[in-house]
Parts: structure tokens; C-alpha cells; sequence
């Protein structure tokens, strides 16, 4: 493969940045990170002296323990900045945040954030490299990317897969930003949900495939992934129950058989057990919701390195 | 103290003419093809447009309460460089227009420092709070021009019927800021795709539409004049038309960025293209368009809401709405529907003088022997290139700041008197 791309200094908003082959390079990175962590001694020296800051302004444990796995196996410095802990809830607005972790010398801020957009401000008050860990209900372009590496590792390719993703579309930022990899990578991608719970123009927006019906969604499936349902959408008032909810759109053993024998189950995480998905399938041989998460710190790893110039 | 203005090619009952004019002290003394007459002071407009001073019911100065933002000294003088000689400010001040007190204190805050002619606009209810009907027949012998909630709407419909029938008791003007808060929830941007895409929570046009549609039946039943701000959706439209069908005294307005720009704008996250209602789809905006020219919008008002940076400075979701209107309004119309062929000069010209003078009965928007001496002259040719330097306005959210513009206003004249000057 060639290597003629440049990541240098790049932000990571979101996938649409990127091109097909930028993606597959990550992706074959990623490969090579993945072998470090399987190591003994899990750490090479190659971003010595570089800083990288997790600024998370909306709590997610995993995401940020991620992204300092990778960044220490890597050998950079971590600095993190919770919202809990930090001026942010004292009224401090962004701008002032990011100047003053600026000030400290920050080399690449991984972020977090409830707001659409906020990593291009980070960006723009920085003038560092930003990596979206996730903003809002846009986009969140490391999850999608672990994601079809996962697909990837196992299949080889995405080149006319069909992938369907079930859940509270509406509220996803995986949803979007594996919609627009996924695409560029060949996938056809189906969405489901209720309707209630499904975007405007997904169509138009995304040459997705929109199902309000789960099995006609299932149908001829390479992969499925199943989404968290958050409770909090039923004062929404946008679904009844949550047993209503699972008794059309769990993923479990009767409704997978849908799907392409031996089609490949995926989860974001964190999973509600029994909500969206059934232990019986989560569980199952056919799942690799687990190595998803493995695969999070490599692909984590991979752009740190590539966009902070690592020695290989 | 006599002004000569020659050779220009002036807004005269309709179409542009070669004409001269002679301003004597406040009034227009003399239109003719030629006038010789001595003056004190001589202008010579060769090549340029004279156009009555520009007329804006919608506008919000901030003064009293909210300073920082803008003040009636700032918001005059934004609103002079951008060919304004009357605007109409809106009560969502603090302390809230509500009464007469307040009205009178902005009026005569605005004769001693401003740099136009300022109308109030008083609360439909106390506080805008949409509880109790304010007193807005004192407030009408303070001067105001008409009543509007406007930033916030009355959600009760008994308490708006209420409203609506007292307002109709005195003749009061009643123009609605459309907007069902249930509806549009903490919506962000127009629910449309660009909404989708950016996963900002979303404002459909049915929030806006629905309470239209109450409004308009409100005002068949209680006899009331609705004027509707800031119409956005094609389907608002709609049913504005069907009420005009029936003869109903309903009235609608178009904002400057409405007709410019549609939900693409807010793709990269710009605050300042963050407003209510939300910049809506292209199809939206071409349906605004056409209803302009046919005169179902029957005008423009900017909405001139001006915000502090470290205001916009902020995420999407947490910046607030509104949009710097005075300063980009011609240059923008110009440059992106006249100079274009979208737009007739004549239609845009009338839409911000006669037009808007005419709806709420303010004796402006004309130029005419014996009419107040209010007009402004523009150099169509002329770059406009709106900075943060350069603007007047405390505040500088607009989406139009550093873009390249065309239309100049050269010069503003307010009851005879120079309020700008390029």
C-alpha cells in the first residue's frame, strides 16, 4: 500500500474528512498497534515528550481510559480534564478552558463533549490537532472507525457488505459517523427504529437504507449492531416502555435468524442486557462486541501516531 | 438650512427617476427634474440611487437593561450606516416595555442621542411573560406603534384570544413571534437534513406553523390586526395566503437572512447563523422569495439582534439566538437577489420603506414634497466588506462579517440631518 498520506497535525472531526484510502491506511495502523497490545511489555517509545490532553466535558469512563491507554502504550504524556472536577461548571466558557491547557503545552486534545461541534472550536482556539471522542448526537468518528476495523479484521473487506444497525438512531453519533465510513468503504447500511426515534431525511443525508420493521431491516445481514436504549427517552416521550420497546426490536436468538447465518453482532456499548440485546446472542460465538473494545485502543493508538508524527 | 441633492436617480412613487431634491430644514421643500434654486450645502449624487430612509418594524436595541449587547446611541448609528431613519424596537428589553413609563423613557432617550427615528413596540403581556395582558392602551397614548411578545410567545391560547380582542378594542397592532415551545423543544437549527447531519436538536416549521394557524382564527374571531414576524416556512405561508384570501387584517414580514440564506448555512457550526426562527431549507427560502414579489410577504424587517461576542462565542447549543441585522440588510438583499435578477431594486426598496411605514401607520418610507426629509443614497456599485472594526454596532453576529458585499449607503439623511456619511 502506498504510503504518500499525510495525517500530520490532521483533525479528526469526523469521517468525512477522510478519504476511502486514508481509512483502509488507519486501518492497516491499526493492525500493527493491535500486535503491541498483545505484548508482554505494552509500550513502545515513539510519541516521547509529546502531550496529549482528554479534555472530557460529558462523563464516559471507557471512551477516556481508551484514548490514555493508547496515548500511554505510545509513551506520551496524559493530561485529562474532567468537567466534574473542573472551572467549566464554575461558569469558565470553552475558549478559556482550551487557552489555558494551551498554556501548559498541550500537543493534541482528544475530546468529549454534549455540544455538535465543540472539537472545531477546540480546534480553533488551539490550534492543535483534535481528535472527536464524541460530540453530541454528530458524530463520533473513533467508535465508527474501531468498528470497521472490527468488521474488517474479520471479513477482509466491507466492499458490498450489508450492515444494519438497530436502535434509538435518532440520539446516535455512532450511527452517523459509521454511516459515513461504512459508505465509503463500500457497505450498503441499513438503519432501524421506530420512527419516533429515527432522524429526518436519513436518505438524503447518509444513501442509507431506512426500516421501521426489524426483520425486513435483518434481511440477508452481514452484520448487525445493536444500540443502547437510553430510558430516559421514554419521558422523552418518545417511546411507551422499554418492553414494548424489546419486544420489537431485540436482537436475540429468534430475531438474528434473520440475518445471514452466522452474521457478525456488534455493540457500541454499554449494553442494557435484555433491552436491545439478550445475553444469548451478546454472548454468543457470532458476537465480537468485546474485541471491539480491544480494537478501540489500537485504532485510538494508530492516529495518535499518525497525526503526532511517530517514529515507527 | 437648505440641502441640494442633484443628479440623482430617486425612489419617486415607484420607479427611479432623474430628479433633484431640495431639503428644507426637516422636509422635503421641492422635487424636480431640475431645481436651481441656492442651497446651503449641495450633494451631487451623479451616478447614485436615493432611496426613501430605509423603515424597520422589527429591531431590537437592547436599551434599557441589556447595554452590553447594544444601546440606543450603538443600535441608531448601526441602523443610520445601514440607511435607516425609522426603527421599531422591540419590548423584550429589561425592564421589559410593559408600560408607559418605559416607552416614554426609550423615545426620549432616542430623540436626545439617536440617530434615527425610534417607534416602540410595547409587550402584548406583563413581563413578556404571557400571563396577564398588559396595559396596552396607556402605552398606546405613550406612542407605541404596535404590540408584539416578540423573542418569547404567548403559549396560552384563552389568555391570546384575550390579547388579541383588547388589542382589536383600541386598534393596537398585534405581531406575533410564532413559535410552539413545545414543539420546538430545545431545537437548535431548522429541522431539516443539515439538522440530521449535525445531530442538533431540531426546530420543525410546524412549531411555527401551528401557532400561525391559531393566530389567524384568533383574529377572524376577535377582529384583531396580525402582523406575523419573521415568517419562515413555506407552509406558513400558505395559510397566511388563505387568510388574506378571506379578507382577514393579517400581515406578514421576511427577515434579511431568510430570504439570503437556508439551513446549509449552519453547517460549519457558525453561531452567527443561529436564529429563531431557524434559517430553513432552500426550498423555504425560494418560497419566501416568490412571496415577496407577489407581495403575499407584504415586507422586510431585519430583526436586528444583536448579541455580544463572548455571547456567540460559545458551543452551537449553547449560543444564543439572533442575528445583527441593521449594517448587512441592503447590502445583502442587494447582493444576493437584485444584483442577481432574483429581485426587482423597486420590490426591495418599497419592502423596506413604504411597505413597512404603511403597516403600522408611520408617517415614513416616502419621498415626496412636504414628506419628513428621510433618505439615503447608495452606490450599487460600491464594496461593502462588514468587519469587526468597521462595524458600528456593539455587536458584531452577523454571518455576512468579513464576506464581500455590494451596495454601498453613502450617505443617510434623518429629518434633514446627516446621520451617515461613507
Amino acid at each position: 500500500m502506498s504510503t504518500n498520506f499525510n495525517f500530520i497535525n490532521r483533525n479528526v472531526f469526523d469521517l468525512d474528512d477522510y478519504s476511502a484510502e486514508e481509512i483502509l491506511y488507519i486501518l492497516e495502523a491499526t493492525k500493527g498497534m493491535k500486535e503491541i497490545n498483545l505484548r508482554e511489555y505494552k509500550k513502545i517509545p515513539t510519541l516521547k515528550g509529546k502531550t496529549v490532553c482528554t479534555l472530557f466535558i460529558e462523563n464516559s469512563t471507557r471512551t477516556r481510559m481508551s484514548f490514555e491507554l493508547a496515548a500511554s502504550r505510545l509513551s506520551a504524556d496524559v493530561v485529562s480534564f474532567q468537567e466534574s472536577t473542573s472551572a467549566l461548571s464554575k461558569g469558565e466558557s470553552l475558549q478559556d478552558t482550551v487557552y489555558t491547557l494551551n498554556a501548559m503545552g498541550i500537543d493534541l486534545y482528544a475530546i468529549r463533549h454534549s455540544s455538535p461541534g465543540s472539537p472545531q472550536l477546540v480546534h480553533k482556539y488551539s490550534g492543535k490537532p483534535v481528535i472527536n471522542g464524541g460530540d453530541g448526537r454528530h458524530a463520533h468518528p473513533t467508535q465508527a472507525l474501531l468498528d470497521i476495523f472490527s468488521i474488517w479484521e474479520k471479513i477482509g473487506s466491507l466492499k458490498g457488505l450489508k450492515i444494519t444497525i438497530v436502535g434509538d438512531i435518532l440520539n446516535s453519533r455512532v450511527v452517523r459517523s459509521n454511516l459515513i465510513g461504512m459508505k465509503k468503504l463500500g457497505a450498503t447500511v441499513t438503519v432501524c427504529g421506530p420512527r419516533t426515534l429515527m432522524p429526518g431525511q436519513m436518505e438524503e443525508v447518509y444513501g442509507c437504507k431506512v426500516q421501521y420493521d426489524l426483520k425486513t431491516a435483518l434481511k440477508d445481514a452481514d452484520c448487525v449492531m445493536g444500540l443502547r436504549m437510553q430510558l430516559e427517552r421514554q419521558t422523552e416521550g418518545l417511546f411507551p416502555s422499554l418492553e414494548e420497546y424489546t419486544k420489537h426490536y431485540v436482537l436475540s436468538k429468534d430475531t438474528i435468524k434473520w440475518a445471514k447465518k452466522d452474521a457478525l453482532i456488534m455493540h457500541p456499548g454499554p449494553m442494557n442486557r435484555g433491552v436491545e440485546i439478550l445475553p444469548e446472542i451478546a454472548d454468543s460465538t457470532q458476537s465480537i462486541i468485546i474485541e471491539q473494545v480491544a480494537n478501540g485502543v489500537a485504532v485510538r493508538m494508530a492516529l495518535l501516531f499518525l497525526i503526532l508524527g511517530g517514529k515507527a | 438650512m437648505k440641502k441640494l441633492i442633484k443628479n440623482g436617480l430617486v425612489y419617486y412613487k415607484g420607479a427611479f427617476v432623474k430628479k433633484d431634491i431640495l431639503i428644507n430644514k426637516d422636509k422635503i421643500a421641492e422635487i424636480k427634474d431640475k431645481i436651481t434654486e441656492k442651497a446651503d450645502e449641495t450633494i451631487d449624487a451623479k451616478g447614485k440611487y436615493i432611496f426613501p430612509g430605509f423603515v424597520d418594524i422589527h429591531s431590537h436595541l437592547r436599551d434599557p437593561g441589556q447595554t452590553y449587547k447594544e444601546d440606543i446611541v450603538t443600535g441608531t448609528r448601526a441602523a443610520a450606516k445601514g440607511g435607516f431613519t425609522t426603527v421599531c424596537a422591540m419590548p423584550n428589553t429589561d425592564p421589559v416595555v410593559d408600560n408607559i413609563a418605559t416607552v416614554e423613557f426609550i423615545q426620549r432617550r432616542a430623540r436626545d442621542l439617536g440617530f434615527c427615528k425610534v417607534k416602540v413596540i410595547g409587550a402584548i403581556t406583563k413581563q413578556i411573560e404571557g400571563k396577564e395582558i398588559s396595559e396596552m392602551a396607556s402605552m398606546q397614548e405613550g406612542g407605541i406603534v404596535a404590540v408584539s411578545d416578540d423573542g418569547h410567545c404567548v403559549q396560552n391560547g384563552k389568555l391570546m384570544m384575550n390579547c388579541m380582542k383588547y388589542a382589536a378594542n383600541f386598534k393596537i397592532p398585534v405581531i406575533i413571534h410564532a413559535e410552539d415551545y413545545n414543539l420546538a423543544g430545545k431545537g437548535q437549527i431548522h429541522g431539516g437534513k443539515i439538522a440530521t447531519q449535525l445531530g442538533l436538536s431540531s426546530i420543525p416549521a410546524i412549531a411555527e406553523e401551528i401557532i400561525i394557524a391559531r393566530d389567524i382564527m384568533l383574529a377572524e374571531s376577535t377582529k384583531a390586526a396580525l402582523h406575523v414576524a419573521h415568517v419562515s416556512s413555506a407552509k406558513a405561508l400558505e395559510l397566511i395566503k388563505q387568510a388574506k384570501d378571506r379578507g382577514l387584517p393579517v400581515t406578514c414580514e421576511v427577515t434579511p437572512h431568510h430570504l439570503t440564506l437556508n439551513e446549509e448555512a449552519c453547517v460549519h457550526f457558525d453561531t452567527n447563523t443561529k436564529c429563531k426562527p431557524p434559517l430553513r431549507s432552500e426550498k423555504d427560502r425560494l418560497t419566501l422569495l416568490e412571496a415577496l414579489k407577489s407581495g403575499l410577504i407584504d415586507c422586510i424587517a431585519t430583526d436586528h439582534a444583536p448579541h455580544a461576542d463572548y455571547e456567540k462565542e460559545l458551543e452551537f447549543d449553547k449560543a444564543p439566538f439572533g442575528i445583527n441585522g441593521f449594517e448587512a440588510a441592503f447590502a445583502s438583499l442587494y447582493t444576493h437577489l437584485v444584483a442577481k435578477g432574483h429581485l426587482s431594486l423597486e420590490r426591495l426598496v418599497e419592502a423596506m420603506t413604504s411597505a413597512p411605514a404603511k403597516l403600522l401607520g408611520i408617517k415614513a418610507g416616502v419621498i415626496e414634497k412636504g414628506a419628513p426629509a428621510d433618505l439615503c443614497i447608495a452606490d450599487l456599485k460600491g464594496k461593502v466588506r462588514l468587519t469587526a472594526e468597521n462595524m458600528l454596532s456593539k455587536a458584531k453576529n452577523t454571518p455576512w462579517i468579513n464576506k464581500p458585499l455590494q451596495g454601498k449607503i453613502t450617505a443617510t439623511i434623518c429629518d434633514g440631518r446627516v446621520t451617515w456619511q461613507a
